[in-house]
């Protein structure tokens, strides 16, 4: 079928080359663009790029508008991409989201060797960035950013990138802290051992006065710095009114210190410095896991994420110029190039819209739009460049509207975990019984009411609570990550946990984002019929017919005569006097029965039916699976913004409502809908036309096949190939939430156990300082050992099925 | 006994040492990027070498 062609691998960009017209002595390239790439490399001698990595470079085949920079000449827009600049340098971050191999890393550092005003260029892999620093006097950052692009690393800039400045989600001043934390805490430890070991009675009163007044300075950068973040969320808790988890964190600290230097000073006691840091210490370390944020991955990215920089508008005298988007005002007539988003709702004026929504709004196919309809934002035009004119700005458009909804305004915290319920109660219990032991004492012996009250404080600190619930929760958030599976905090967790609803979207989630799989039934298709199958396709426009085209072997194509299209039926014409039909069932005569889903195109030749193309859009790997298993335990629902054309066939795995053609403000209703009626819904989806309701749901799962793709605003990104644990993963998370129950009894265990003893005011110092420290340390160790043990079963499964879970980096090696 | 002191003073001193150097790598922020430098060390520093230019090697 396919003519016989030795096959040849572009040198530079290691796809298959069809011709070997385009070539440097024995050098083979696919295309013009990536010779010209190849030619710019081995000038400067930089060819060691070809021998770190066979074929590193990016294919070329897509050009790149010559004026499609030209807004980076904009001041408005320099400074703001900038972040530093003297009289001689400037120094720029670029993303560029197409680095993948250890040869980009070293071209990318070398970018010296191209413009010797390049001072210095430094990659940061797995952020996929350069940092560049140039002398401003002799290039522009337009001409950096076009030599970057004609060496295949186009910059990714887009509009949030500039609206504001990047901030450093990696926090530095809490490394501080633990790393300060820490080291005071071993040192305290350290000092006290030998109180335990002789029970307070230490021989040498020199000694004992030592360590005290040692334990006693390194535990000022504790209380002062360490545990600075707790007395500033209490005492903004308190200015509000109510109680937070950090309150009797808070307060607890504060009269373990007060308690320990009024002993220490007075000579009573070694007080409880060692318990004191210990606690600040765990939970900086829990809150650290818990918040951490991940580097490459944006959790709240909107619509202006997604959204271009620049845009060339036509000025009355029709001259082009670039302008930034959030200058552009209505009235303005804007040029839309091939492959170029809208960035406003606009009124067409001139060129052949063929507008791809698949984002947007879910639908698979482009949407074709005649002069004067309305096109809304957020559309990718494909084919020919375009005349709009804009009718509303950025931020009043259709698609930036979603993003006023309640939603998106909502507080963060969507739920609140029950962990800070049980604390609040906590708060209040412990509370009431040091009054009441307080008065207790108060009326009996009054010499005890000191010792019991702070005892009952220092000991039933909330911390082993808290901290059961951080570690577990941090734990697991760092082996989730390993499955590709990036959750924005602790909570998610425990939300994922108490879902019983699932809804997924279908473009892009449960079917894969590339083309439709098409494959041929029938009699075998000599050349030329498929030379005449492909002439006819081409005519139209028809997704199917674009499916078909791209499945055939390349062909010339031969003038059709006669040709006609019927709507919903298929096509005909003539060529080279063969009568040549493509279409449905009923439009080519064919009497049989169809038992497959997805669609089918039948092939007629004069009268003879030759066979079928059958086109399906392609499900995930592993769908099937995963949705049967999880139809056992949730109700899963579907939301697409496509037409039913596969109802039937995706009837079999969902349980729940089937909903076809619906609206992003449709899913979001739905979404509220069922929340209403009390279920606890995770939402997966993919595009912006998600996002509402991804906000909405209880966890929204943005599902990726590139993390550094954007992806709208999410609980969880999901990379597109864990999707197979997917089951694993929920499971994984209930689990999670035995483990903190157990650790949960643990901790109240050694709370009766300490308030046993301190309400009556007999709890020796000593056993106090013990029974602190070791509760933590149990805590911390039980939590880990036991989430560990659980994700084993994970860490199997995912070997089993995939070979490697972090296929990322490898393309990285020799 | 009175050598526990001076012990206490060392160890104590040894670990400040230790403390200072970690707050000295994070400043220099040497934990932002734990990838790219075990792949840079491994170029040639010597790029220009004649042969590599417009000729395949044969590894």
């Amino acid at each position: 079928m396919i003519k016989d062609v030795k096959i040849t691998v572009c040198y530079h960009c290691g796809e298959t080359s069809e011709t070997e017209n385009i070539h440097i002595r024995e050098k083979v390239f696919c295309c013009q663009g990536c010779k010209t790439v190849y030619e710019i490399i081995n000038k400067v001698e930089l060819c060691e790029y070809y021998n770190i990595n066979e074929n590193p470079g990016i294919n070329q085949k897509t050009k790149i508008r010559p004026e499609k920079f030209a807004f980076l000449d904009d001041e408005k827009v320099q400074e703001k991409l900038i972040h530093f600049k003297d009289e001689n340098q400037s120094h720029i971050t670029f993303y560029l989201p197409q680095m993948h191999c250890s040869s980009c890393i070293w071209l990318l550092e070398n970018l010296g060797k191209l413009n010797n005003r390049i001072v210095r260029s430094q990659v940061n892999f797995l952020k996929k960035e350069v940092s560049v620093i140039y002398d401003h006097k002799y290039i522009s950052l337009r001409k950096i950013t076009e030599l970057l692009t004609d060496i295949g690393y186009e910059p990714h800039f887009s509009l949030n990138s500039i609206s504001e400045k990047k901030v450093n989600t990696y926090d530095k001043s809490r490394i501080y802290k633990i790393g300060i934390t820490g080291f005071c805490f071993a040192n305290i430890m350290m000092l006290s051992f030998p109180d335990y070991f002789s029970l307070g009675n230490i021989e040498e009163s020199g000694l004992q006065q030592l360590f005290s007044y040692l334990c006693l300075g390194l535990s000022l950068p504790v209380f002062f710095y360490g545990a600075s973040e707790f007395f500033i969320s209490a005492w903004k808790s308190i200015k509000q009114h109510f109680l937070n988890i950090d309150t009797p964190i808070a307060l607890a600290i504060v009269i373990t210190f007060v308690r320990s230097v009024y002993e220490i000073i007075s000579g009573n006691g070694a007080g409880y410095l060692d318990s004191m840091s210990g606690i600040v210490f765990f939970m900086l370390i829990g809150r650290f896991f818990q918040n951490k944020t991940y580097n490459t991955l944006t959790f709240n990215r909107d619509y202006t994420s997604y959204f271009p920089l620049g845009v060339t508008i036509i000025t009355e005298n029709a001259i082009e110029k670039q302008i930034s988007v959030s200058d552009l005002k209505m009235g303005h007539r804007i040029k839309i190039h091939h492959e170029e988003i809208i960035p406003a709702d606009c009124i067409l004026f001139l060129g052949k819209a063929k507008i791809d929504y698949s984002f947007v709004s879910g639908e698979a196919l482009p949407v074709e739009k005649r002069i004067g309809e309305i096109v809304y934002a957020g559309g990718k035009q494909t084919g020919g460049s375009l005349e709009l004119e804009v009718i509303k700005e950025v931020s009043q458009s259709y698609l930036t509207q979603l993003w006023n909804d309640e939603a998106f305004t909502k507080d963060e915290e969507k739920n609140t975990s029950y962990i800070h319920t049980l604390s609040k109660y906590f708060t209040l219990i412990l509370f009431t019984i040091a009054t009441i032991t307080a008065t207790y004492w108060y009326f009996n012996d009054t010499r005890h009411l000191w010792n019991a009250v702070t005892s009952i404080l220092i000991v039933a600190c909330p911390c082993a609570l808290l901290l059961s619930a951080t570690f577990t929760n941090g734990n697991m958030l760092r082996i989730l990550q390993k499955f590709g599976f990036y959750a924005r905090n602790a909570e998610v967790i425990e939300q994922l946990s108490n879902a019983n609803e699932i809804i997924f979207d279908k473009t892009g989630t449960i079917t894969q984002q590339q083309e439709a799989f098409v494959f041929y039934e029938g009699k075998p298709l000599d050349p030329s019929t498929e030379q005449y199958i492909r002439s006819l396709v081409n005519q139209s426009s028809h997704p199917l017919s674009k499916a078909i085209t791209n499945y055939l072997p390349e062909r010339k194509i031969l003038s059709v005569k006669y040709f006609n299209e019927l709507k919903g039926f298929g096509i005909r014409g003539v060529i080279d006097n063969k009568d040549i039909s493509l279409g449905s069932n009923a439009f080519v005569n064919h009497l049989c029965s169809d038992t497959i889903y997805g669609s089918r195109v039948y092939v007629k030749v004069n009268d003879e039916i030759m066979g079928c193309f059958k086109i399906q859009s392609q499900y995930r790997p592993g769908l099937k699976t995963v949705l049967s298993q999880l139809q056992k335990k949730y109700r899963l629902s579907l939301l697409s913004g496509d037409n039913d054309s596969e109802r039937k066939n995706l009837a079999v795995l969902f349980n729940g409502d089937l909903l076809f053609d619906q609206t992003p403000q449709q899913k979001l209703n739905h979404v509220q809908k069922l929340q209403q009626q009390g279920k606890k819904v995770i939402m997966v989806g993919d595009g912006l036309n998600d996002a509402g309701s991804l906000k909405q749901s209880n966890v929204g799962i943005a599902i990726t096949d590139n993390i550094n793709n954007f992806s709208p605003a999410c609980d969880v990104i999901m990379e597109g190939k864990s999707f197979y644990n997917f089951v694993l993963l929920l499971d994984y998370s209930k689990k999670t939430k035995i483990i903190i129950n157990i650790s949960f009894v643990l901790s109240i265990l050694y709370n009766i156990i300490g308030l046993y003893f301190a309400v009556q005011g007999q709890l020796q110092p000593v056993i106090a300082a013990i029974l602190m420290p070791v509760s933590s340390i149990s805590i911390v160790l039980l939590t880990t050992g036991l989430s560990s043990i659980v994700s084993y079963k994970l860490r199997i499964n995912s070997l089993k099925s995939s070979g490697n879970p972090n296929t990322d980096i490898n393309h990285i090696g020799y | 006994m009175s050598v526990i002191f001076i012990l206490v003073g060392a160890s104590l001193l040894i670990a400040i040492g230790f403390l200072i150097a970690f707050v000295w790598s994070v400043k220099t922020n040497q934990f932002e990027d734990d990838y790219t430098p075990s792949v840079r060390m491994l170029f040639d520093n010597d790029v220009k070498q004649k042969n590599t230019k417009d000729h395949k090697p044969e590894n």
